[in-house]
Parts: C-alpha cells; structure tokens; sequence
C-alpha cells in the first residue's frame, strides 16, 4: 500500500508530494510551501515555488548561482516577507510572523557567510541558541535567584552535549571569531540546534571544507537527524554530499523549480543538465 | 565557591568589586580623619556619580553597541525628579538616609520612563540615527526643565511650565508657608545636601551588581549577540527589540538615579549642568575604558573626572593639558607594545589560560 502512495509520483501532475521518503508518509509534513513567491522591484526573484519536508526527510535544495536558493531560505525564515503564497510550520501559518517567532516555531538555519557571534565564547554561542530553552527571566539573573543557578547548569551542559557531536567541547572556551572556517560551519550548526528545530535550515555548510571534513559532515548531518528526529534541508553546491544524502532534491532555476524528485532522478533529467551545463548543440 | 573563582570572568567581576570597596574604606577613613583637602571631599559625591553614569552608558554603548549621545538628559530627569521628592517630603519624613534613598529610587523611576518613552520610538533606529535623536532628547530635557517651575505648600505639589518666558514662582499661588522647589532657569534652589559618600559607595556597588550579573546571565547574553550579529541573534529566537529596550531602560534608570545623588550634593542647580558635553564627557569614560570593559569605566571615570582638578595649576592652559593627556592614554592603550609590557614583566602569564578555564 505504501509503496504505491511512493510511486504515486511519477503519475500525479503535482511533483511537490512525490519525494516525501516513505516513512513520513503517514505523518503531517513539517513544512508546506504554496506558490510562494517574491519580487524584487520588478523582478521575481522566486516565482510559484511548491515543496513539502516530511518530519525526518532530509532535503537538498541546488541550483546554479543565482538561482534564488538563498532567498527561498530567506523566506522561510522570514527575513524577507513573501510577495504571493503560504508557508505552513507544522501546519501553521507564518504570515506576519518575526524572524524570532519563526525559529521558536521551529526552524532554525545557518548561513551562506558565517554569522557567529565572534567575541563571545563557543560555549556563550551555543548558550544564546539556547535562550529560549533556559527559563528565568532579568530579575533572577541579577539577583542570582536559585533558579538562575539551576538553568544554568542546565544550559552548560546542554551546551556541552550540543558541542560534543562535532567533538567541539574542547573549544569551549575559545571565541568564536578565533576558530578555523570549518570549526565555525559546525558552531553555526549546533547553536541552529540548540534552539530545539524541527527543521533545520543549513545554507552550504560544505562550503570551504576539504573532501575529508565533506565526508564528515555528512555523517554528522545523517546522525544529527537520527539522533534528534527532524527534517533537514540543505543548500550545496558539492554534488557529492547533496546525491550522497538526500532523499528529495529540488532545483532551482532562476527562481523557478525545473526538477523534483531522488538523486537518480535528479541526475538523469535533461532539464537539470542543461540548466547547469547548457543546451546541447544539435547535430 | 572555588571552582567559581578559576573561572575568568567570575575573577575580573570579583576584582572589581573588591578594588571599589578598597578605595572606598582609604577614602572613607581618610574623610573621616579629616586628612582630605576641601576640594578632594568636595569631589568624592560626583565622583561616585559619574562612575554610575560610566558604567550605565557601558550597557548602552559597550554592550548593547548603540551609540547614545543623550546620557545627561537622563541624568537630569533622574535630578530634578530626585530633588523634587526630597525637598517635598522634607516634613513628611525628617531622616535624612530615608528622603535620599526615596530620591534616588524617584530618580530612578523617573529616568526609566524618560527611558521607555524615548526607547520605544527611538530602537526603531540604528547607529548614526539613534546617536541623533538621543542627542536631540538631551536637548529637550534640557530646555523643558529650563522652563519648568515647580513649588510645594500644604497642597501638595504645583508644577508650571513657564513656556512664555514671563511667569515666575508667585504665578504658582502658594500659600504663605510655600517652597520653590524649582524656579524656572535658575534651575533648583535652596536644596538640601543630603548626598553622602557612603551612600555614593552603595549607589557604585549596586550598578555593578546589577550590570556585571546582569551581563552573565541569559538576558545578558541575548543583550550581547544583538551588539555583534543582529540577523543571528533573530534567527536564533531572541526578540530584538524587547532586549535592546530593557538594556537602554535599566541604563536610563541608573543614570536617573546617579542624577539624584549628584542633585542632592549641591544647593543649587540648573539645568544647563547635564547638557551635551556633560553626555560627550561621560562618552569619553567609557570609550577610554574600553567598550564592555566595566573596571575600565570605573578608573577612566574617576581618573579623568579628577584629572581636570589636578591640573587646576596650568590655569588657562588646564583643558590643553586635559586634552593632551586624553590623547596620550588613547595612543598608549592602541599600543600593542605598551599592552603587552605585563606579560613581559610578569613572564609566567599565558594566554591560553582562558582556554582551561
């Protein structure tokens, strides 16, 4: 029975449903975009843009530069607000939420150029990940109320579990503007994480790391959804990480989707080889 | 209690208390021994005061990261309101300590809503455009408390605003046994000294209480991640706005209450004493001390609010010297070689020491 809900794919017109993995199939989708779109001045930087994340999917999102991935991130996140269509969080509606309403509905994201909090500590970083999951609020802080003590213990050592999945714990105390490129990747990570997501955005996290710490990270992304249960969704431009783990892939093109569907599918379709290489002269 | 003390910022916080407590208990010991020039005891109230103003513009600025060019308006909210409620309450309540006290926490309310009310609008703005409009309320507080009139009888309170330029306390009509609290440009009249230095002392230690554990803590470090990513510190949950307007309330509130200390220390006083060089001079403590550094403020504070006293000598060329001392202490503070001259003289500090703690 399921299996025939999986293939449904490839008769149904609507691609968006066709690349939910098989487990997710009976769960609520954690996130529903519908003709989501955005302009900028007179251009449509995203036009009609469909997809749905089942609750444990991993994700890519590719496409050449340009291509408008940054900006669906954006939207998502509610940095930018969309000209046309809903985004539904876990079935429920975005519109006029803040960027801060978004994450504690649950997504949470890196981004394309670092923005780590660079003179405070790694462990401050994951800490401030954390602040809506530690509960007292100015008072207690300044008065040192027992329960002030409390969370914070609470918040160190989940700071420290949430550093030691990248082996981090050691850097603790280190600022974060100090740590190498792929050290402050992997930071973003784990403060994206430790504000308890549902669906964790991740914008290039291959970028700038060599074939070894690639290979790495993509054990970490596949062990980061076992082990706390969420949807994935990632930008990359390294093929190599994007067919290697992700169960649904869509691409983008000039802000349009050209191709949904797995990593096989993906790789054989005309459109995506040409929008990336270029059409083919005849003859 | 221990494993507290290896941690560094726990050490700096500690060290800073106990250097404000040392300093306090010479120089208490000191005024009372009598062993003090008159113009050092005169300076020991203000000095106290514009630490507070150091480290409450170290929130805002250092801190949070905006720059606000309008700190002395809050201090004179936090004056006037101070003094009103000390000299209105004089019958009411003959202690000393207890009138003070109650300016100080007046002062402080006041300050804070002055605060709020500037910080709703005002937070909508960024950098050079929050500096301005903080700027322009200092002004304003300025001339409105210019024209302010205010006296007290059996009635209780009244309070005139002399916006034409002709009214003068007798428009107030109050009876035979009436104060002027208030009289318009001539600022405050008539007020009683009750500021102290112990309780000056008290007024340094809380404002450090509250910033130092305020900044180790979850709101602290929400205050924090705005000043250095604010699309990061978004997108990780924290509301934006709610923080940076309690950063810039608390730090009205403890410039309002050192404004009151600083307005009960002097017999008279007007309004034109918190004007915009007052907020450039307090500008200059906190930027000399380092940005975020709090026992920075604390020395830069006292060190150049004396400074101009010291050099009382040079007469005419005093704010020369002023200015050229300034000069020198940025210059050296920027020196790499003059930072690292401890590490040479004290060979064994590291500087992974942070890294174990």
């Amino acid at each position: 029975m399921a299996k025939k809900v999986f293939e449904k794919g490839k008769m149904v017109p609507v691609p968006s449903h066709s690349i939910i993995p098989e487990r997710d199939l009976y769960k609520s989708p954690i996130l529903e975009c519908s003709h989501l779109g955005i302009d900028f001045g007179g251009l449509a930087a995203v036009k009609d843009f469909n997809i749905t994340v089942g609750r444990t999917e991993i994700a890519g999102l590719i496409g050449p530069n340009g291509a408008g991935k940054t900006t669906v991130f954006n939207l998502l996140t509610k940095v930018y607000h969309p000209t046309r269509g809903t985004i539904l969080v876990d079935g429920m509606d975005t519109a006029g939420k803040t960027p801060a309403q978004v994450n504690r509905m649950g997504i949470a994201r890196t981004f394309q150029n670092i923005r780590l909090f660079n003179n405070l500590s790694v462990e401050d970083n994951v800490k401030i990940g954390l602040h809506n999951q530690t509960r007292y609020n100015a008072l207690s802080g300044i008065l040192r109320l027992p329960n002030y003590w409390k969370q914070e213990k609470m918040a160190h050592e989940s700071a420290m579990e949430l550093l030691s999945i990248f082996d981090m714990q050691d850097l603790a105390g280190h600022k974060a503007g100090s740590l190498p490129y792929g050290a402050q990747r992997r930071l973003e990570i784990v403060r994206a994480l430790a504000t308890n997501p549902s669906l964790l955005l991740l914008d290039e996290p291959a970028a700038g790391m060599n074939p070894s710490e690639t290979v790495e990270l993509m054990e970490n992304i596949v062990k980061i959804r076992d082990t706390f249960h969420i949807a994935i969704m990632l930008i990359e431009h390294d093929m190599n990480l994007v067919m290697g783990i992700c169960e649904g892939i869509c691409v983008l093109n000039f802000g349009q989707i050209i191709a949904k569907g797995t990593a096989e599918e993906i790789q054989n379709n005309p459109v995506v080889i040409e929008a990336y290489l270029g059409k083919q002269k005849e003859g | 209690m221990k494993n507290l003390l290896k941690k560094k910022t726990t050490r700096t916080d500690f060290l800073t208390y106990l250097g404000v407590i040392v300093v306090f208990v010479i120089m208490f010991a000191l005024q009372q021994g009598d062993m003090l020039k008159n113009s050092t005891q005169g300076m020991l109230v203000p000095v106290c005061c514009f630490v507070v103003m150091a480290v409450s513009l170290n929130l805002t600025v250092g801190i949070l990261g905006e720059l606000s060019l309008g700190h002395a308006g809050f201090m004179s909210v936090g004056a006037f309101s101070g003094i009103i409620a000390a000299m209105s309450l004089e019958q009411t309540i003959p202690s000393d300590l207890a009138r003070l006290i109650i300016a100080i926490v007046v002062g402080a309310i006041c300050a804070a809503i002055a605060g709020f009310i500037v910080g709703v609008p005002v937070l909508r703005l960024q950098g050079d455009y929050l500096a301005i409009v903080t700027l322009a309320f200092g002004e304003i507080i300025k001339e409105l408390i210019n024209c302010l009139i205010v006296g007290y009888d059996e009635n209780g309170l009244h309070v005139m605003f002399n916006l034409s330029g002709k009214l003068s306390v007798e428009n107030l009509n109050m009876t035979e046994n009436g104060v002027a609290i208030i009289k318009g440009a001539q600022g405050a009249v008539g007020v009683d000294k009750l500021a102290t230095f112990p309780m000056g002392f008290v007024l340094v230690m809380l404002c450090l209480v509250i910033v130092l554990n305020l900044v180790r803590s979850r709101t602290g470090r929400a205050i924090l991640s705005i000043r250095d990513n604010r699309i990061a510190a978004e997108s990780v949950g924290i509301n934006v706005t709610k923080y940076r307007l309690m950063a810039f309330v608390i730090s009205a509130a403890m410039a309002g209450s050192a404004g009151a200390l600083f307005g009960l220390n002097y017999s008279t006083l007007s309004s034109t004493r918190f004007d915009f060089n007052t907020s450039i001079l307090v500008l200059v403590y906190v930027v000399l001390g380092g940005l975020g550094n709090i026992w920075g403020s604390i020395i830069a504070a006292v060190v150049l609010y004396v400074l101009p006293e010291a050099l009382r000598e040079f007469n005419d060329y005093r704010m020369l010297a002023y200015a050229v001392v300034l000069i020198l202490v940025m210059l050296a503070t920027n020196n790499e070689r003059f930072k690292a001259a401890p590490s040479r003289v004290i060979p064994k500090r590291r500087k992974g020491a942070a890294v174990n703690g």
